[in-house]
C-alpha cells in the first residue's frame, strides 16, 4: 500500500467532474433538454399534487394490471431513447464518406451502437413483452392476480433501476464501447479500463434479477392459478407462448447472471476467466453469453406469436386453426432454442461436424415456425376478416417475418455464414425478425388490448398512419443493408471510403426518417385517442367481439378481475359463453381476498440502483452502506406478515352494479 | 379430442346448460414451494455455468500450482462432514416442526447454523492459506475458477445462515404459524440443495483435482 486511503476516494471513488461531459456539445445539449423536460414533468406532478396518487395507486401497486401498464410505459419511453440512437447512427453512416467524417467521433459512435442494442433488447422489447404478459395472462386464465404480487412489483422496479443506470451513463461517465454483448478481451479491464463496461454489467445484473423473478412468478401463476376446468390443452394460445417464454427466462437468465459475474470478477478482482494471459479463455465467454442470448430472442418472439394467435382468430371470426399443432410448435421452438447458440459464431472454428450440427438444428427451427405461419393463414382462410389495426400489423408481420426467416436460414449454412458473418447482412436479418416479428407483434398487442386496459379504443386513423410509416420505413431502412452486406460491408463502422456505397446508406437513412414518422404518429395516436376517449369508449368490455376470458370483464377490469372465478369448458372460453347466452351474476357476491400494496419493491430496487452506481464508480463506502441497507430492508420486509386484506362483499356488489348499469345503458 | 366432443354437444339442438362460474370462494393452491423450487433450479444453472467454467479452465495452471499441490483432502473431508451433518440436523428440525414443537425446532436449527458456520470457517481458513501462499484467484485461470465455484457455494451457505437466524427470530416472535412453516420448508430445500451442490464440488473439484 503506497497510498494511504484518503477520504475523497473512499466516498467518491473514481467519480470526478471530468466524468460529466460538459465539453461534448451534443451531450451537453441533450443533458440540458432532458433536465428541462424532467423539471417540467416533476414540476407538473408537484403542481397537480399527483405524487401521493402515483405512489399509492401505481408505484406501490401489486395489481398485475397496473404493473403491466407500467412495464409498457417503461418500454415505450426507452423505445424513444433507443430510436434516437438508431437515427443518429443512420445519419452518421449516410454522411461519413471519404473526406467527411460525419458528426460523431468513433468513441461516441461505439457507445451509441452498444447502447442501441442493449436498450432495444433489454429495456424496450423485454419490458413490453413482460408488460403484456403481466397484463393479459392472469385475465386469460381467470385469476385475480399473479402468484407472487409483491415480487411482481419488485421485478418491475429492478428492471426500471437497470434502465435508469443505462440512462445515467449518458451524462455521468460513459457507456460501453464494446457492442451489445461486450465480448472480452475488449470488455476486459486492460482494453476497457473506464466505467462503460461496468455500467453495462450492473445495469444488466440488476434488471436481470427482475426478469428472472418475473419469469418464475408467471410460470407459477400459469401452473397453479388457472381457473377450474382450464386444462393445459384448453389454455389460450397466448398463455401457452407465455408459459414457453417463461420457461426460457428461468432457464436462460441465470447463465447471463453467471457470465456477467465472471466478467465482473475479471474486472474487479483480477481473475483470469476471459483474459488473454494466465490461462483465460475468451471464447468461453462467447459460448456462455450466447447460451443466454439465443434463447433470449425466442423469449421475445414467442409471446409475439401468442399475440398473433389471439389477433388472427378474433379478426377472422374463426377458431384458431390447428391449436394442438400450435402448442407443439411452441414447445419444439422452446427446446430447440437451446440447441443452436453456436450459430452465432461459426467462425470460431469449432470444426466441420460441430458447425454442421448447429447449422442443422438452426434450420430445423424454421419447421415449427413455418407450421405456425400456415396455421395463421388457414385460420384466415374463408374467415370473415376485418382489417382493424391489430390485424394490419399481423399481416405485415407474416410477410416481413417470412423474409427475415429465409435470410436466417441462409445464415444457418456455415459456409455462407463465413462470408456473411459480422456483415450488414446479419444486421439486416436480425432487425428483419425483431422489428418484423417482435415489434410488429407488440404493436398489434398494444392496439388489441389497449381498450381492455383503459376503457377506450385507440384511434384507428393515426394507428394506420403509424402502421404504414413503420412498415415502409422498415423496408427502406433495412433492404439496403442486405445489399450492402452482400457486398461485404461489415457492421459497426462509423466511416467509409468507397463513395459508391453511399447511396444505399442514404436510402437507409430515409427509411429511418419514415420510422421516426411512424413513432410520431403513434404518439399522436395516444394523444388523439385520449382526447376522443368518449367517442372511442368501450362500454361492453368486448370491443372486438373476441374469444378469450379477458373480454368477459369490464374495460378496464375491476381490481379483483373476476367477481366469481370462471369455470372453463373450452379453449375460446368467452366465445363459448357468448354462444350459450351467458348471463353475468348480479348478486350473491362474496368478500374477495386480495394482496395489499407495499413500498418495499421500489425501495429495494432504489437501493439496488445506488449499490450498482457505487460499484461502477468504486465508491466503496457507499457500496458497503447500500449493501447493508439492502439486507436490512429485505429482512425487515419479511417481518411484515399482514400482506393481504378482504374487499368486502358490499364493495364488490357496488362495483358489479355499476357494471350492470353500464351494460344496460349501452345495449 | 375434447374439442370434437364439445362441438358435438354444441350441435345437438338446445345448448346444454353449462355452469360458467364458481359460485363459492375459489382459492388457488399456494405456489410458494413450486416458485422456490423453480428459483433453486435457476440457481442450479448458475452453478452449472461455474462448473462448466471449472471444467474448461480447471487444468489451465499457467505455470502456477496444480490441484494436487494446493488442495488438502483431510481438511475438506472435515468440511464436507460438517455440511452433510448439518443437512441431517436440519431434517431433525423439520421433524420437530411437524410435531409442532417450537423449542426442539429452534434447538436443531441452532445446531444446523453452527455446523454451517463451522463449514464457512474452515473454507475461509483454506482460502486465507492459499492467498497467503500467493496462490490467490488472480494467479491462474484454474485458481480463478476454483475460488469462484467454491466461493459462490460458500456465499450461498453464508446467506443461508443469515436466513436461518432471521427465521429463528421470527419463530420465536410468531411461533410455528403456517407462514413460518412454509418459510422453514423453503430454507430446508435451499439447505439440502447446497448440500447436493457441495457433493458435486467435492467430487469434481477436490477428488478429481488431486489426480495427477
Amino acid at each position: 500500500m503506497s497510498k494511504s486511503p484518503d477520504l475523497t476516494t473512499l466516498i467518491f471513488g473514481r467519480l470526478t467532474w471530468d466524468a460529466i461531459p460538459l465539453h461534448v456539445p451534443i451531450l451537453l445539449w441533450t443533458f440540458i433538454a432532458v433536465m428541462l423536460g424532467a423539471v417540467a414533468v416533476l414540476g407538473a406532478l408537484t403542481y397537480f399534487r399527483l405524487w401521493g396518487y402515483l405512489w399509492r395507486e401505481w408505484f406501490t401497486s401489486i395489481d398485475h394490471k397496473k404493473i403491466g401498464i407500467m412495464y409498457i410505459v417503461l418500454g415505450l419511453v426507452m423505445l424513444l431513447r433507443g430510436f434516437a440512437d438508431a437515427i443518429m447512427m443512420r445519419l452518421q453512416q449516410a454522411i461519413s464518406f471519404g473526406h467527411s467524417v460525419g458528426y460523431l467521433p468513433p468513441e461516441h459512435y461505439d457507445q451509441i451502437f452498444t447502447a442501441h442494442g442493449v436498450i432495444m433488447i433489454l429495456f424496450v422489447a423485454m419490458p413490453l413483452v413482460t408488460g403484456i404478459m403481466n397484463y393479459v395472462v392472469p385475465l386469460q386464465i381467470g385469476a385475480r392476480d399473479v402468484a407472487f404480487p409483491f415480487l411482481n412489483n419488485f421485478s418491475f422496479w429492478m428492471t426500471t433501476a437497470g434502465a435508469l443506470l443505462v440512462m445515467m451513463s449518458l451524462f455521468v461517465g460513459e457507456f460501453a464501447r464494446t457492442g451489445w454483448l461486450a465480448y472480452p478481451p475488449l470488455s476486459g479491464i486492460a482494453q476497457s479500463p473506464d466505467v462503460g463496461v461496468d455500467y453495462y454489467i450492473w445495469a444488466l445484473q440488476i434488471a436481470g434479477v427482475g426478469t428472472l423473478l418475473s419469469g418464475i412468478n408467471l410460470l407459477v401463476t400459469i401452473v397453479k392459478m388457472r381457473a377450474p376446468g382450464m386444462r393445459l390443452m384448453k389454455m389460450p394460445m397466448f398463455v401457452w407462448t407465455a408459459l414457453c417464454t417463461n420457461v426460457l427466462i428461468v432457464a436462460a437468465f441465470p447463465v447471463l447472471t453467471a457470465v456477467l459475474a465472471l466478467l465482473a470478477l475479471d474486472r474487479y478482482v483480477g481473475t483470469n476467466f476471459f483474459t488473454t494471459v494466465l490461462g483465460g479463455n475468451a471464447m468461453m465467454y462467447v459460448n456462455l453469453i450466447w447460451i443466454w442470448g439465443h434463447p433470449e430472442v425466442y423469449i421475445l418472439i414467442l409471446p409475439a406469436f401468442g399475440i398473433f394467435s389471439e389477433v388472427v382468430p378474433t379478426f377472422s371470426r374463426k377458431r384458431l386453426f390447428g391449436y394442438a399443432s400450435m402448442v407443439y410448435a411452441s414447445v419444439v421452438i422452446t427446446v430447440l432454442a437451446y440447441l443452436v447458440w453456436l450459430h452465432h459464431f461459426f467462425t470460431m472454428g469449432s470444426g466441420a461436424s460441430v458447425n454442421s450440427f448447429f447449422g442443422i438444428t438452426t434450420m430445423i427451427i424454421s419447421i415449427p415456425t413455418g407450421a405456425k405461419l400456415f396455421n395463421w393463414l388457414f385460420t384466415m382462410y374463408r374467415g370473415r376478416i376485418t382489417f382493424e389495426v391489430p390485424m394490419l400489423w399481423t399481416i405485415a408481420f407474416m410477410v416481413t417475418f417470412t423474409l427475415g426467416g429465409m435470410t436466417g436460414v441462409m445464415l444457418a449454412v456455415p459456409p455462407a455464414d463465413f462470408a456473411l458473418h459480422n456483415s450488414l447482412f446479419l444486421v439486416a436479418h436480425f432487425h428483419n425478425v425483431i422489428i418484423g416479428g417482435v415489434l410488429f407483434g407488440l404493436f398489434a398487442g398494444i392496439n388489441f388490448w389497449f381498450p381492455k386496459a383503459f376503457g377506450f379504443r385507440l384511434d384507428p386513423f393515426w394507428g394506420k398512419c403509424s402502421f404504414w410509416f413503420w412498415v415502409t420505413g422498415f423496408y427502406f431502412a433495412f433492404m439496403p443493408l442486405y445489399v450492402l452486406g452482400m457486398m461485404g460491408v461489415t457492421r459497426r463502422l462509423s466511416h467509409f471510403d468507397d463513395p459508391s456505397l453511399q447511396i444505399w446508406f442514404q436510402i437507409a437513412a430515409f427509411g429511418a426518417v419514415l420510422i421516426a414518422l411512424g413513432i410520431l404518429c403513434m404518439l399522436i395516436q395516444f394523444y388523439v385517442s385520449f382526447r376522443r376517449r368518449e367517442a372511442l369508449r368501450d362500454h361492453t368490455g368486448d370491443p372486438w367481439d373476441a374469444r378469450t376470458l379477458e373480454w368477459s370483464t369490464s374495460s378496464p377490469p375491476p381490481v379483483y378481475n373476476f367477481a366469481f372465478t370462471p369455470q372453463i369448458h373450452d379453449t375460446d372460453a368467452w366465445w363459448q359463453m357468448k354462444q350459450h347466452n351467458y348471463r353475468r351474476p348480479v348478486d350473491g357476491f362474496l368478500a374477495i381476498h386480495m394482496p395489499k400494496n407495499t413500498g418495499a419493491g421500489i425501495i429495494l430496487a432504489g437501493i439496488s440502483m445506488v449499490f450498482g452506481f457505487a460499484m461502477i464508480w468504486h465508491m466503496w463506502l457507499l457500496v458497503a452502506l447500500s449493501f447493508l441497507a439492502l439486507l436490512v430492508v429485505a429482512i425487515g420486509h419479511t417481518f411484515n406478515y399482514e400482506r393481504d386484506y378482504y374487499i368486502p362483499a358490499d364493495e364488490v356488489t357496488r362495483v358489479e352494479a355499476l357494471r350492470t348499469e353500464q351494460l344496460a345503458s349501452h345495449v | 379430442m375434447s374439442d370434437t366432443s364439445l362441438a358435438m354437444t354444441g350441435d345437438a339442438g338446445a345448448p346444454e346448460e353449462l355452469r360458467f362460474y364458481v359460485a363459492e370462494e375459489h382459492h388457488p393452491e399456494n405456489g410458494t414451494l413450486l416458485g422456490f423450487w423453480l428459483y433453486l433450479m435457476s440457481d442450479c444453472l448458475i452453478f452449472a455455468c461455474l462448473f462448466a467454467a471449472y471444467g474448461v479452465l480447471g487444468r489451465s495452471y499457467a505455470g502456477g500450482p496444480t490441484g494436487a499441490e494446493v488442495l488438502e483432502l483431510p481438511a475438506v473431508a472435515v468440511n464436507t462432514s460438517l455440511l452433510l451433518l448439518s443437512s441431517i440436523t436440519y431434517g431433525f428440525a423439520m421433524l420437530e416442526m411437524q410435531r409442532n414443537r417450537q423449542r426442539g425446532t429452534l434447538i436443531w436449527l441452532a445446531v444446523t447454523g453452527l455446523l454451517g458456520a463451522g463449514f464457512i470457517g474452515l473454507e475461509l481458513r483454506e482460502f486465507a492459506h492459499l492467498i497467503a501462499l500467493g496462490d490467490g484467484p488472480q494467479r491462474s485461470a484454474f485458481l480463478s475458477s476454483f475460488f469462484t465455484l467454491v466461493g459462490t457455494h460458500g456465499l450461498h451457505v453464508t446467506f443461508g445462515i443469515v436466513w436461518l437466524v432471521t427465521l429463528m427470530v421470527q419463530i420465536r416472535k410468531k411461533g410455528l404459524i403456517s407462514a413460518n412453516k412454509r418459510r422453514l420448508m423453503c430454507l430446508s430445500m435451499f439447505w439440502h440443495f447446497l448440500d447436493v451442490v457441495w457433493i458435486g464440488v467435492f467430487s469434481f473439484v477436490y477428488l478429481m483435482g488431486v489426480l495427477p
